[in-house]
């Protein structure tokens, strides 16, 4: 069964193969991301993050979710030389390169702890592919192609993986190098295929706001795999991205 | 350059497919409908087949007049009645790629046919794009663009303005 749901003015999906009727479960899934535009919004204005930037809470009295993020997010920044970083423009919190990634990823893991294990959630471009959605083959997740939405880049074949793609054309994607406050350039489109969904999501954020460095620099530090497009159409890759190609046989 | 075309349109099609979450997906609407959470059921899971067939026949369907099939069934069929035939066209909405639109049929609250009425047209300027790439792709990449898709990694515009067609069409249901 799949469902469908717009969270964060995003189209979400999970799509469940285990057997049996678990619209409870993805409800509750949903809930969790739901619970994180709640706390992480900085749209609403009574998010956790918007009283943060206000002044009413401070960094002792916010929640254990809320800290645990930044904790995170502070890790990636520390480790990419502040590539990654947790402030918008104006100095004010801003952790939304990381919560979509980390909101799908709680979801994958509550629905592991309700029992499925074959399913596949799409959080707006963000992957999590678990299990298999039929015997012997493992999910087809295509990239989409830098120029178009209706071609593929490239099909990789995962399972009990996640992958994230970051590229000029997603909406308010405008990625910047935290280190010098300029736009990324360089590299027309990031995937980074990583066993959880938050690495996933922030190494392609980093990888694309590094520029082509950035493709050997993630493939060194983590357990992943890259591929990229360069502005002028080139290929480069890192890590394993090979190995979960699909064949040309399909499957 | 005729390979490239066929897998375009393929993926084309496929995109559509998986991402339209048409028949058989069970729409859970967004929080601001919440009267229509509990309400919408699924058609069968065997309408795969059906839903990667309507964006074929898009162009057609685009370069006339779009139909407004809601107007014929929509007066006469009582309310109530949780069986009640309806086709409802979606919002046409505006994406990057161009304009987006969806008729829905319901039998009372189940969708049971998704017609793409608008999708871009945009194969002409994919072959252009794409084969100035071709000859640095690696062997392997280009060789996996063939196979057949469940998801996709990347925020797409079409998509999302084809969910969004397929939502208003859900409100419009009420």
């Amino acid at each position: 069964m799949r469902v469908l749901e717009t969270v964060m003015g995003i189209p979400m999906s999970i799509d469940v193969r285990d057997d049996g009727d678990h619209r409870m479960i993805l409800d509750d899934a949903f809930g969790e991301i739901r619970d994180a535009d709640t706390t992480f919004s900085t749209y609403r204005p009574n998010s956790e993050i918007s009283r943060l930037n206000r002044g009413e809470l401070t960094l002792d009295s916010v929640s254990d979710d809320f800290r645990g993020v930044l904790e995170t997010a502070e890790r990636f920044s520390t480790v990419s030389g502040g590539t990654f970083t947790l402030r918008d423009s104006n100095g004010d919190w801003d952790l939304n390169g990381i919560v979509k990634g980390w909101a799908a990823q709680r979801a994958a893991e509550l629905l592991v702890s309700r029992g499925l294990r074959d399913f596949c959630i799409n959080a707006g471009g963000d992957v999590v592919a678990a299990g298999h959605p039929e015997s012997g083959r493992p999910w087809m997740v295509g990239v989409r192609s830098p120029e178009s939405a209706e071609t593929m880049l490239a099909v990789f074949g995962l399972s009990d993986r996640c992958i994230a793609t970051s590229g000029a054309y997603e909406r308010g994607n405008h990625i910047v190098d935290g280190r010098t406050g300029r736009e990324a350039t360089g590299l027309a489109s990031v995937s980074v295929i990583a066993a959880d969904l938050t690495t996933a999501d922030v190494l392609a954020t980093i990888v694309y706001a590094m520029g082509e460095d950035g493709v050997g620099w993630a493939a060194e530090r983590y357990d992943c795999g890259v591929l990229a497009v360069t502005d002028s159409g080139r290929l480069i890759d890192g890590g394993d991205a090979r190995r979960w190609l699909a064949n040309a046989s399909g499957r | 350059m005729r390979r490239r075309n066929w897998q375009g349109t393929t993926l084309f099609l496929s995109i559509f497919a998986i991402l339209g979450a048409t028949l058989g997906l069970k729409f859970y609407s967004s929080a601001a409908q919440p009267a229509l959470t509990s309400s919408l059921s699924v058609g069968t899971t065997g309408s795969g087949t059906g839903q990667s067939s309507a964006p074929s026949a898009a162009p057609s369907a685009s370069s006339s007049a779009a139909p407004t099939p809601s107007s014929s069934a929509a007066p006469t069929s009582a309310p109530a009645a949780s069986t009640a035939s309806r086709t409802i066209n979606g919002d046409t909405v505006q994406t990057r790629f161009g304009n987006v639109q969806v008729a829905v049929s319901f039998s009372g609250h189940t969708i049971t046919k998704v017609d793409v009425l608008q999708v871009p047209q945009e194969s002409g300027r994919d072959m252009e794009i794409t084969s100035y790439s071709v000859p640095v792709l690696t062997q392997e990449v280009l060789s996996s663009q063939s196979a057949k898709i469940d998801s996709v990694s990347g925020a797409t515009y079409t998509s999302e303005g084809y969910i969004q067609s397929v939502q208003s069409a859900i409100d419009k249901l009420g």
